[in-house]
């Protein structure tokens, strides 16, 4: 019994080993080819004239991660101590499923909804030609990571003792001087982790972006249609030739961002884990 | 029980046998080489040959149009694929024409835009970025949205090569299919886009080029510009293996013509 625990855990480790490796393999030959400087900082991704460099799209996957965090965070932040401390049970117990149903909604619904409403919108708004930009991803990236950011944070909010809230009123505080001086720090690095893994689920997502990002690898900018890095993989994997450096350079692309989301989980398994130890 | 089973299965097997070998078959491989633009048709038209003659392999690799008529030139291929036609210098060296399918890219804009007539030349200014609003072309003061196919679509390489835009397009979007241009032209009225003659809908409307409407006939008879021929090239004086003829028979024969419009081009017979 004990060695079929054993295997299934194996199996798991065994596909990471066998995608790492893969990813490995399969992104190195480009990289030589086209040189590393050359395709971290060329900014020019242009197949049909063998130019691959991915700066715009590393770039755009940094800024359109960091814009959703900005966007996201903040109304995760405020509505995770309204859910924890603020809000009547009633409305929270209404509120709460309804962010669980967000979670639950597939990504290209997200996208769909978002080509659908969000582009003609911005499109009319700001008399853009098309609409498809890096704020129209921004916006949807910043839903998208929304309910992960507030459970986490509600659930790290809840689990800072009673005591600290009571000392901290009967001291003289204010309820709002209570949450935010004292909840906010004591669960300080539950909230990180949560902002960690939003910025896991941004930088990771594809389907959703495509269908709002228009897709041309340009050096990002708000109003212009950008390419990230998923998206710049999953646009021309069709088209490109079995075994042509196009191809072999999607996947060196697959590698940087499986590294930038490597970095990202190190980085949140170091928060954790300094929460354990205090 | 199992006996008859078995049996039964023995005589399956051979009138299977016997039903390969009714046919009297040419066996053998055809090497094809060229136009990664041309797949789609080769794929149907070997798909169909595969039914005709299941002994004949059809081999296809997209290497270029280029590379596939010199690779004809060179004899390391059977049938070299092109989709433009062949250029004097290689007719000189021997190369010969045979003209398969013919296609057409057609200009798609909103079906509420004013602007339903463009010159070759003004579709190059559209497409480079030199002219950006419509009220330019006689249309309403919007600024125009490029949407075009990314980069390694056979589409997006036929219309930059014919409009003299290659490299120099500067799209506001760029989609994985042709369905997602056409769809995104649809529902965008300052959106120009183009696509394979064949897939474009009511949805959209497709521009005159110079005063001809694209459709199987004008671009049969050559009065729509936007189109080219996908061609089959074989050398003059190397006779052909029995197998790359009968395939190239089967290419050019009023018999491939279904195929060759399932794939998305146009007879040129």
């Amino acid at each position: 019994m004990q060695l079929l625990f054993t295997l299934c855990g194996l199996a798991a480790v065994g596909f990471v080993l066998l995608i790492t490796v893969y990813l490995v393999i399969s992104g190195i030959p480009a990289i030589q080819k086209i040189g590393l400087f050359n395709f971290l900082f060329g900014e020019t991704w242009a197949a049909s004239q063998d130019q691959y460099g991915i700066l715009p799209l590393i770039l755009t996957s940094v800024y359109g991660t960091a814009g959703a965090v900005v966007i996201g965070v903040p109304i995760g932040f405020f509505t995770a101590v309204f859910l924890a401390k603020v809000a009547p049970k009633k409305v929270a117990n209404v509120i709460r499923p309804a962010i669980s149903l967000l979670a639950g909604i597939p990504s290209v619904v997200y996208g769909l909804v978002g080509m659908c409403v969000l582009v003609p919108a911005l499109r009319d708004w700001l008399q853009l030609p098309a609409g498809d930009s890096l704020l129209a991803a921004i916006i949807v990236l910043a839903v998208m990571i929304l309910p992960s950011i507030i459970s986490l944070s509600e659930t790290a909010l809840e689990a800072v003792p009673k005591e600290y809230e009571e000392a901290s009123l009967a001291l003289g505080a204010t309820k709002l001087e209570t949450y935010f001086r004292i909840c906010a720090p004591a669960a300080k690095s539950g909230i990180a982790a949560a902002v960690v893994l939003g910025i896991g689920r941004a930088i990771g997502e594809a389907m959703a972006i495509m269908m709002v990002a228009g897709n041309v690898a340009n050096m990002p900018s708000l109003t212009r249609s950008v390419r990230f890095l998923t998206t710049g993989i999953s646009i021309e994997l069709n088209y490109s030739q079995d075994g042509s450096l196009q191809r072999q350079a999607l996947f060196s692309i697959g590698l940087v961002l499986f590294l930038f989301i490597m970095m990202i989980n190190a980085f949140l398994n170091l928060i954790l884990k300094r929460e354990k130890e205090r | 029980m199992k006996k008859i089973f078995s049996l039964m299965l023995a005589a399956v097997m051979a009138t299977s046998m016997l039903g390969g070998c009714s046919e009297n078959q040419k066996g053998g491989t055809v090497n094809t080489d060229g136009s990664t633009s041309m797949a789609d048709v080769m794929g149907a038209l070997t798909e169909a040959f595969k039914e005709k003659e299941p002994d004949i392999t059809v081999n296809y690799s997209g290497t270029g149009s280029g590379s596939g008529i010199s690779g004809v030139l060179d004899g390391t291929c059977d049938i070299g694929l092109s989709s433009r036609e062949l250029k004097d210098e290689e007719i000189a060296q021997g190369a010969v024409a045979h003209i398969v399918a013919l296609d057409g890219v057609a200009v798609v804009v909103n079906p509420n835009n004013a602007v339903s007539d463009l010159t070759l030349e003004q579709i190059a200014d559209i497409f480079t970025g030199k002219i950006s609003n419509w009220s330019q072309l006689g249309g309403a003061d919007a600024p125009i949205a490029i949407y075009g196919r990314e980069d390694g679509s056979g589409t997006r390489s036929a219309f930059e090569e014919i409009v003299g835009v290659e490299g120099a397009c500067v799209y506001t979007n760029e989609y994985g299919s042709t369905g997602d241009v056409i769809g995104n032209v649809a529902s965008n009225e300052n959106a120009i886009g183009y696509a394979s003659l064949s897939a474009v809908s009511d949805k959209v409307s497709a521009v005159k080029v110079g005063g001809v409407a694209p459709s199987e006939s004008t671009v049969k008879d050559g009065s729509y510009t936007i189109q080219r021929p996908f061609v089959m090239v074989t050398k003059e004086g190397t006779a052909l293996s029995e197998a790359a003829q009968a395939f190239l028979d089967f290419a050019m024969s009023a018999e491939a013509e279904e195929y060759i419009i399932a794939a998305g081009a146009v007879c040129p017979n």
